[in-house]
């Protein structure tokens, strides 16, 4: 096992087994050991003994800011939809937190989704995770039934076969972009924090379908999700994603169809990414989970990128900072609203 | 089997028949239920049309959707078809919204009904009935009146919020009117002009405590009030599977595959919706 | 009937041949890294990849959406709202390539779909040329469900890859008309001793204990009041991809849809994760929580299916094992309901 990990893992169950025992936290959210090489299981550990099972490394791909309403609110005592929360402190929960976890936790905060003195968060610098498809393409798709991992390399064996992969390279999209793997917000930490990076291109994908023609860009989207088959593993893996009723589901009215005709599928996609706008933190949940390999992130990626472009926001950097899509300001940019032919611009 | 093109498919358990709304009835002060009066297109469907108290039918309004609905007529009362339905969802919505003359779609019968033939016959019948749930034990009882002889005792304990709320209000003057009848109608709260008892329906039963020897009860209302019923009964002496449940849940299909309304191992829409209370205890409480 | 061999030099042209009056599929790669079921073009056909392809067959028997009526949506029209039968313009399908598992599948999803005419239809008009499977995948488990990798039910024609030839047996009436046209031979001695030496080594051990009739015996309410259902629903994030994946999950909505003056009802796939699921229109949820949720898609699939038709309903292809996207194990489940 890699020293990194094996040491943040040794953290990990110390603290929560700490934290657990003096009562500090009801339960604590991390990773447990998955059945399949390269893969990880969200888990939460309610007593010392469950502590023992976290585990960490390369491969905590959903983003645990996900769980933390939901388990906040299983530990508070049962009340009627509508009636206040009773007296007093309610129960703690521990989570990790790397980077992009914690700025969703921020965006939670600030959307009233979570309390932040409620959630005892244990920050990772985060070092990227593995995207499970990059590596199963590093090694030509035959089937791995091992990996061991090292600081910096994965070795991979499989029926007949034996490889050693170099990490950075098998990292997802979203993390090899990443300029922010510091915990914004947290209580503990674990390791220490490594700074910002610098990217100089950290929107290249989006770039690259940017200068497509307006007809190519829809058919490369269309591509994209043609292999849909709506059952919302992106949607709900995503932490931004608590609408008590998601429009694809409303009923009256009805907003989407509900097969997979091709117009339903690019309007669930399109909106889901719309609602994300200004609130995606590029954490690669939704793409990570995707069966179909569907790269849906860089719908939001680009999202964020405007938003970067246009209000000089990135979410969740700073607790303080309104939301600038939930946020009226008079100065904001408008030009975008306005077609072309209502600018009189009749291409 | 169907391979061949030629071959007409004979049977499609999705196709309703083809009807019309024949007659709307307000049910309620609150305008929410509606009793709609339904016949077949086909004089030989209607002919041939033959139901158990009890069971149910899909109503189908093409471009809006289906939904299960009690049949809240007999059997015995030939040529049309009773509804009476709650304003609640899609479906039920475009249905009240509906006139007389406009087509409608019956998909049906569905579901077991009660053992007006077979278990319940020569018992003394406790009929209990809370809110808009009355619809199929109307049916049902329509049918014992008709079939007086096979059954003992018939007594009918029946509660609304409101006297407006009650359903069929003139049939229950009626009712109430025969002596070979124990009919008590109550509402929850006093009201003026109503004379008549007042308590929820489980204190009626806790004050007219029916016998349970050689006697069935068959209870449909909201969940809250036959929990409540319960307890007087078991008090004296009523035993699970005595008791006659009709339960609810969402449906799609109603021909037992489509999944959406088990209850366990068992399918509301195809093994149900009436069970014994007995039989309903060995299952997980998802409905 | 006798088996018949086939070189796989001629297959591309006993296949062509067989194009005028089928549409094949066949499990053929993306350009996502995985094989799934598509059309064939003439390609090569014979790199029928170990494991199944990422889609079940389910789609071909019960497609999304399956279109159950049509209706004029004009009011004023004199046919307004009647609903009629679609006409199927499909070719009648082979499907080329399929695993024992997903084969069986079908076989396991006609018992609650018995009296569905479309879904049957759809049966008679897909001839199935199964594949026996040399070797599994880590997450293949299908002895467990009662299949075996070399099990040949629901297929119409049975392959098996001997390199340089198939080895081919013909199931049913309908495998009979696929091979119809002279491209098949007698096979020779050796061919018969390694068919047979492939179906050995492949079969393996049987295993020791019967699932489904174990699981049928245990208590309905000991197994759904089991102690483990919060801990396997836990990290659950309630998406559909095990249902969507899976062969045996057959669950269903139906809706109808109109545009500019045309209707349809359509039925298309559910899932028994989505909360939407059971909710009544009164709001009440019978299985709101997701625990509820998670333990009534095993309990369906290895006690409520068991108890109702026989088998479990799981035929071990692995998919949910591989996608569920918080690694869910259905193998660890089944395990502890067997324990239990």
């Amino acid at each position: 096992m890699s020293s990194v990990n094996e040491r943040i893992t040794q953290e990990i169950q110390s603290i929560a087994a700490s934290m657990l025992e003096s009562g500090q936290v009801a339960a604590f959210l991390g990773y447990s050991q998955g059945t399949l090489p390269g893969t990880m299981q969200p888990f939460v550990a309610r007593d010392v003994e469950d502590a023992k099972k976290f585990s960490w490394n390369s491969f905590c791909v959903i983003n645990l800011a996900n769980y933390l309403p939901a388990l906040l609110r299983s530990l508070e005592p049962p009340r009627r939809r509508g009636e206040p929360p009773p007296e007093g402190p309610l129960p703690k929960v521990g989570v990790l937190a790397t980077g992009c976890w914690s700025r969703n936790m921020v965006v939670q905060i600030q959307e009233n989704q979570i309390e932040r003195q409620r959630a005892v968060i244990v920050g990772i610098s985060s070092r990227g995770m593995v995207s499970r498809r990059k590596l199963e393409a590093a090694v030509g798709y035959r089937e791995i039934t091992h990996i061991e991992e090292q600081d910096n390399s994965l070795l991979v064996r499989g029926d007949g076969f034996e490889e050693t992969i170099n990490r950075w390279d098998v990292v997802r999209d979203n993390c090899q972009t990443c300029v922010h793997p510091d915990p914004v917000i947290y209580d503990k930490l674990i390791g220490s924090l490594s700074g910002d990076r610098k990217i100089p291109d950290r929107f290249r994908q989006v770039e690259e379908i940017e200068a497509l023609s307006v007809d190519d860009r829809w058919q490369w989207f269309q591509n994209e999700i043609s292999s849909c088959i709506r059952c919302y593993a992106c949607r709900n893996a995503c932490p931004l994603c608590y609408c008590p009723t998601c429009f694809v589901d409303d009923s009256r009215p009805q907003w989407v169809g509900k097969s997979i005709d091709p117009v339903d599928t690019a309007l669930f996609h399109i909106l889901r990414a719309y609602h994300c706008a200004g609130r995606c933190t590029d954490c690669g949940s939704c793409e990570s989970v995707c069966p179909m390999g569907i790269r849906m992130r860089l719908f939001t990626k680009k999202l964020q990128k405007d938003v970067l472009e246009l209000y000089g926001f990135e979410p969740g950097l700073d607790p303080d900072a309104p939301l600038p899509l939930s946020t009226y300001k008079m100065d904001d940019p408008e030009e975008f609203i306005l077609t072309h032919i209502k600018k009189g611009d009749k291409k | 089997m169907r391979f061949d093109a030629s071959e007409e498919v004979t049977m499609n358990p999705y196709l309703p028949y083809s009807a019309v709304i024949d007659d709307i009835f307000v049910e309620t002060e609150d305008g929410n239920l509606k009793t709609f009066r339904i016949v077949l297109e086909n004089e030989e469907d209607r002919r041939n049309w033959t139901h158990r108290p009890g069971q149910f039918a899909m109503l189908s309004i093409a471009g809006k959707g289906e939904i299960p609905i009690g049949i809240a007529s007999s059997p015995t009362e030939k040529g049309h078809l009773l509804f009476t339905v709650n304003r609640a969802g899609v479906v039920t919505t475009a249905l009240h919204k509906m006139n007389v003359g406009d087509p409608i779609g019956v998909r049906g019968p569905l579901g077991n009904g009660f053992p007006v033939d077979s278990e319940l016959k020569g018992k003394n019948i406790v009929i209990i009935a809370g809110g808009f749930a009355f619809t199929t034990l109307r049916a049902t009882l329509i049918y014992m009146l008709e079939h007086r002889g096979d059954y003992e005792n018939i007594t009918v304990i029946y509660g609304a919020r409101t006297p407006g709320m009650l359903l069929y209000k003139d049939e229950l003057k009626q009712w109430q009117e025969r002596d070979d009848l124990n009919v008590y109608i109550t509402v929850d709260r006093e009201a003026p002009g109503w004379d008549g008892l007042v308590g929820f329906v489980p204190t009626i039963a806790g004050q007219v405590k029916p016998s349970p020897e050689n006697a069935a009860a068959l209870i449909c209302g909201p969940p809250i009030m036959i929990k409540f019923t319960m307890p007087p009964l078991e008090e004296v002496g009523w035993r699970n599977d005595q008791v006659y449940l009709s339960l609810e849940n969402r449906m799609k299909c109603a021909i037992g595959i489509c999944g959406h309304c088990n209850v366990g191992p068992v399918y509301v829409c195809k093994d149900g919706p009436v069970f014994t209370r007995a039989e309903v205890q060995r299952l997980p409480v998802e409905f | 009937m006798k088996p018949l061999v086939l070189e796989k030099e001629q297959a591309g042209h006993w296949l062509k041949g067989l194009c005028n009056n089928f549409d094949i599929f066949a499990p053929l790669p993306t350009d996502k890294g995985y094989s799934d079921w598509q059309k064939w073009d003439g390609g090569d056909l014979f790199d029928v990849a170990k494991g199944v392809p990422k889609s079940s067959i389910k789609t071909f028997f019960f497609p999304q959406p399956e279109v159950l009526f049509q209706f004029n949506a004009r009011a004023s029209a004199p046919d307004a709202f009647r609903l009629r039968e679609p006409k199927c313009q499909d070719k009648p399908r082979i499907l080329f390539g399929v695993r024992p598992c997903d084969a069986r599948s079908v076989v396991l999803n006609s018992m609650p779909y018995e009296e569905d005419p479309y879904f049957q239809k759809r049966i008679q008009e897909t001839f199935i040329v199964g594949f026996l499977c040399r070797e599994g995948c880590s997450t293949c488990f299908c002895k467990w469900t009662g299949g075996s990798p070399t099990g040949t039910e629901g297929m119409d024609v049975a392959a098996i890859d001997l390199g340089q030839v198939l080895y081919v047996e013909i199931l049913s009436d309908k495998g009979k008309r696929l091979v119809g046209n002279g491209f098949f031979r007698s096979p020779t001695k050796d061919e018969e001793t390694e068919a047979k030496d492939f179906v050995e080594k492949a079969k393996g051990q049987a295993l020791d204990q019967d699932v489904a009739s174990i699981l049928r015996s245990k208590g309905l309410m000991h197994l759904y009041d089991a102690p483990f259902w919060n801990s396997v629903s836990e990290p659950c994030i309630n998406c559909g991809t095990c249902t969507f994946l899976c062969p045996t999950c057959y669950c269903f909505d139906i809706q109808d849809e109109t545009l500019r003056g045309k209707g349809r009802r359509i039925r298309y796939w559910d899932s028994c994760m989505f909360p939407l699921f059971t909710q009544h229109a009164s709001g009440h949820n019978p299985r709101g929580d997701k625990l509820k949720r998670v333990r009534n898609r095993f309990m369906h699939k290895l006690k409520y299916f068991p108890d109702r038709f026989g088998p479990i309903s799981c035929v071990g292809c692995g998919r949910c094992v591989r996608d569920c996207p918080v690694n869910i194990d259905i193998r660890q489940v089944l395990r502890s309901l067997l324990e239990i």
